[in-house]
């Protein structure tokens, strides 16, 4: 974005805020501090042991798994423990820097019945699997709820779907990339002319405008209809980039997290890999190496310094390779943890083993730890929450157990 | 009072060039009743037909697959599956394609938008395999024939339903007591998601008169309620709880149970005084706007209690209070609701609407906040208007009005008669203005869709 347009650009935000109704009347100059967050829901259940490999468990070998290419295939030997996939070999030099680690064999309170969609659901909503109906809110929406100085713009929901884990009572702002706005100059002089009736649709356009013209393409467009079409079907994304979306979500997120918001979240699919896993994990893993990498050029040295982002997904998969060249549903699992904020360089696990008695029915890796727990230490770092908020508010039911000092 | 512009808006799915608008409050409600043309010009496929079709066959091939993993036959089978729920996903976008087309042509539009209302009410969903497509069927089979009913019918049809069974986790539902339970303890157990949601979302709402022993008791009740992928919705009598249940203070059962007991209870339920005041004033707010005149509200609960929940009288109850003609742009519409209401005032032929249904209908749907038949959770689409003014839903409103008409139609209208066309008489000042200073015609379509006044109800 040039000086120009982000002048233009905060201008426009500023007077649609004032007078938008989504804005509390606090403050501009309240933020929750320059700490950022960026959560990155990985929506099908992604491989851990395929991703993280623990090539030096002696059982690994028994699984029946390709293991992992350390001679040419890209795959980086993180401790002697554990190698890195080389799809992700994109965030090498962020290990090397200390901006990369893992947390191994953890997984969110849910088992057994291991459905995508009870699983995310559960993952976005923070609490542990139960009876009782799904809170109405999600956990980042809480913690929101819990900041004080928070405006519409602290946190950003991003994406065409709606995010289970930002919805709540707490105002969030949602923007897909997607959803670029091309409209020639006098059309856009006219829809402003008849918006006018409307305050509440008027700012929710002004600000559309400022969020559309963001991207570095600017809303007015003066071409033919041919142009005006063709240059929106790039802004539409095909349908093969909608497959790939990992790079402009995290563009657009970076750019918003160096303006005034300080959360973000977006969700990357692709990780339900129960077929032909060698062909379909490492096109997942580019995506996740390039939303990660994405991020840290977007943001700049500064902010990506006290940026923390954290990759989640609703479950692990099964210990052994199945018998179409994948995995099923599992339990245990990776999350990722990435930033200048983190203290990386390290696989944060208790490791349970993979010999058949270790793992969980059998079958998948054993969970040894709450991955809320990981979440609720970076958060009481980040932002200063209570632990007893954390356990009973934020992520009900959960004991968070010793500080794992995922964050410099 | 009534006003056919505002009946053709409000009550219906927009303004069209060609079909003339309602000229009474009988007329709406006449056709409620009458005969129903646009469901056979663009069908819908019924439930049975699809649980023959799709779920049928998908189960016995998932069987087959699992049976000879890893042979020639196991994988064949593997690959009959997937194909099915190819041709499901194809299927459903032909069926939104015919949800659309149906509010374009339709002479009784009211019974689109009700269609739209109940099935947001009675919100299922399949979690997993060919069931993800099944909501149309489900609406087509279980709502659609109930609209001019009673309501403990489609409550019956709903509660009752297979997709619904499945969506609410009823299939598994053992009582503590029940045979199944005994036989195998600790294998089974009883899920009240079901019971839960009947009381707080189809029926009493949320703020009604009952206990968490009344949702215990009624999933009690509900045990012995499941399906099977071959014949659809059957009582279980192994699952099924022994001994009475009581519910809001009534016994049910304690013979040998059978769905009776539970069809008894649902129109119980269907009646009550909380029901008929928590859906009036859900329906109020869903044609009239966030907050409906309460006096309006009363009105209707009145009727629905009077006539024991007798649609079309209840209908009349909200067209024949004056709050319900109020002049002044109401409700903003849903997605579809805009998107559709917008084709039938271009009158988009729906083969138009068929060859890009994807980019015309599904994608441009999500972006605006509504992804098509996958909601977020049971209590279904927000009705409050904040949920759909947003940045993004307005750039997608914007973007979808400024450039997919031309792609849509042949020749594109002259935006002075589209803006006549569209809000009649209701047309502002600055809107008929802005339509005759557009460069182009799409400039000039676009500005006409981006109004508040074409927004809004």
């Amino acid at each position: 974005m040039d000086r120009r347009s982000f002048l233009t650009r905060s201008a426009a935000l500023g007077c649609s805020l004032a007078a938008s109704p989504l804005v509390t009347p606090v403050s501009f100059a309240a933020t929750p501090g320059e700490h950022r967050l960026v959560v990155i829901i990985l929506r099908g259940g992604m491989d851990g042991l395929a991703a993280v490999s623990p090539y030096g468990d002696p059982d690994f070998a028994t699984l029946g798994r390709p293991a992992p290419d350390l001679d040419g295939g890209g795959a980086l030997d993180l401790d002697g423990r554990f190698a890195m996939h080389g799809a992700l070999s994109p965030l090498a030099p962020l290990w090397r820097a200390g901006e990369l680690g893992f947390a191994h064999a953890v997984s969110i309170p849910y088992r057994d019945k291991r459905s995508h969609f009870d699983g995310q659901d559960l993952l976005e909503a923070g609490v542990a699997a139960s009876d009782a109906p799904l809170p109405g809110d999600g956990w980042l929406n809480r913690l929101v709820q819990r900041m004080p100085d928070a405006t519409a713009e602290t946190a950003y929901a991003i994406g065409g779907e709606p995010l289970r884990i930002l919805q709540g009572p707490a105002q969030v702002n949602r923007w897909t990339p997607e959803a670029d706005l091309r409209l020639s100059p006098q059309a856009v002089l006219l829809t402003r002319r008849v918006m006018q009736a409307d305050p509440a649709m008027a700012a929710a356009l002004d600000t559309a405008m400022a969020l559309a013209g963001g991207d570095g393409d600017g809303v007015e467009f003066t071409g033919s209809m041919g142009d005006m079409m063709a240059a929106m079907r790039d802004d539409m994304m095909s349908g093969k980039d909608r497959q790939r979306p990992g790079a402009a979500l995290a563009r657009f997120a970076g750019e918003q997290l160096r303006g005034a918001a300080r959360i973000a979240c977006y969700s990357l699919t692709g990780w339900d890999t129960h077929r032909a896993q060698a062909h379909h994990l490492p096109r997942a893993l580019t995506q996740l190496a390039q939303s990660v990498t994405t991020l840290k050029e977007t943001l700049g040295a500064g902010a990506w310094g006290q940026t923390t982002v954290v990759a989640v997904t609703e479950f692990g998969r099964t210990a052994r390779w199945n018998g179409t060249g994948g995995t099923d549903h599992g339990s245990g699992g990776v999350m990722v943890l990435a930033g200048g904020a983190v203290r990386g360089g390290r696989v944060i696990t208790d490791w349970p083993g993979l010999d058949e008695a270790a793992l969980y029915k059998r079958r998948d890796v054993m969970p040894t730890r709450d991955l809320r727990a990981h979440l609720a230490w970076l958060l009481r770092g980040l932002y200063g929450v209570e632990r007893t908020a954390l356990e009973t508010t934020i992520f009900p039911g959960l004991d968070m157990g010793d500080d794992p000092e995922l964050l410099l | 009072m009534f006003d056919p512009i505002l009946a053709d808006i409000r009550f219906g799915c927009g303004r069209s060039p060609r079909i003339a608008a309602p000229d009474s409050i009988a007329a709406i409600l006449d056709g409620l009743t009458g005969p129903d043309p646009v469901a056979e010009t663009f069908p819908i496929e019924p439930f049975e037909i699809f649980l023959a079709k799709r779920v049928t066959p998908t189960n016995a091939l998932f069987r087959l697959s699992k049976s000879a993993k890893g042979t020639r036959i196991g994988d064949e089978a593997h690959q009959a599956m997937v194909n099915i729920t190819r041709e499901g996903r194809k299927a459903r976008r032909g069926w939104l394609v015919a949800h659309v087309s149906r509010r374009v042509a339709s002479d009784t539009p009211m019974r689109e938008r009700l269609e739209s209302f109940w099935a947001d009410h009675f919100t299922a969903h399949g979690k997993a395999s060919v069931l993800q497509v099944a909501t149309s069927p489900y609406i087509e089979s279980a709502i659609r024939p109930h609209l001019a009913g009673r309501f403990e019918d489609m409550l019956i049809a709903t509660a009752t339903h297979p997709l619904m069974l499945h969506y609410l986790d009823q299939q598994a539902s053992a009582g503590p007591n029940s045979p199944q339970a005994l036989r195998f303890p600790g294998k089974t157990g009883m899920n009240e998601n079901l019971a839960r949601e009947l009381l707080e979302l189809h029926t009493l709402g949320v703020d009604g008169p009952y206990t968490q022993d009344d949702v215990r008791q009624l999933a009690e009740l509900l045990t012995g309620l499941a399906f099977t992928e071959q014949a659809g919705t059957e009582f279980r009598p192994p699952l099924a709880e022994p001994g009475p249940e009581t519910v809001l203070g009534k016994a049910y059962g304690g013979g040998k149970p059978t769905i009776d007991d539970i069809h008894a209870v649902l129109r119980d339920l269907a009646r009550h005084p909380a029901t008929a005041q928590h859906i009036a004033h859900k329906l109020a707010v869903h044609f009239l706007g966030d907050t409906p005149d309460p006096a309006l509200v009363t009105a209707i609960a009145g009727v629905w209690h009077e006539t024991g929940g007798d649609l079309p009288e209840v209908y009349r109850a909200m067209l024949d209070h004056p709050a319900a003609w109020a002049p002044a742009p109401g409700d903003v519409k849903m997605p579809l609701d805009f998107i559709a209401s917008a084709c039938r005032a271009l009158d988009v032929p729906s083969k138009a609407l068929a060859a890009r249904a994807q980019m015309l209908l599904m994608d441009p749907l999500r972006l605006m906040g509504q992804v098509w038949q996958q909601p977020s959770g049971p209590d279904g689409l927000p009705e409050a208007d904040a949920a759909w003014i947003t940045p993004q839903g307005m750039a997608a409103r914007l973007q979808w009005g400024f450039t997919l008409p031309q792609l849509m139609l042949d020749a594109l209208p002259d935006p002075r008669d589209f803006v006549v066309t569209a809000l009649g008489a209701r047309a502002p000042e600055e809107v008929r203005f802005a339509a005759s200073a557009a460069e182009t015609r799409a400039d000039g379509i676009g500005v006409v869709l981006a109004s508040p006044a074409f927004q809004r109800m």
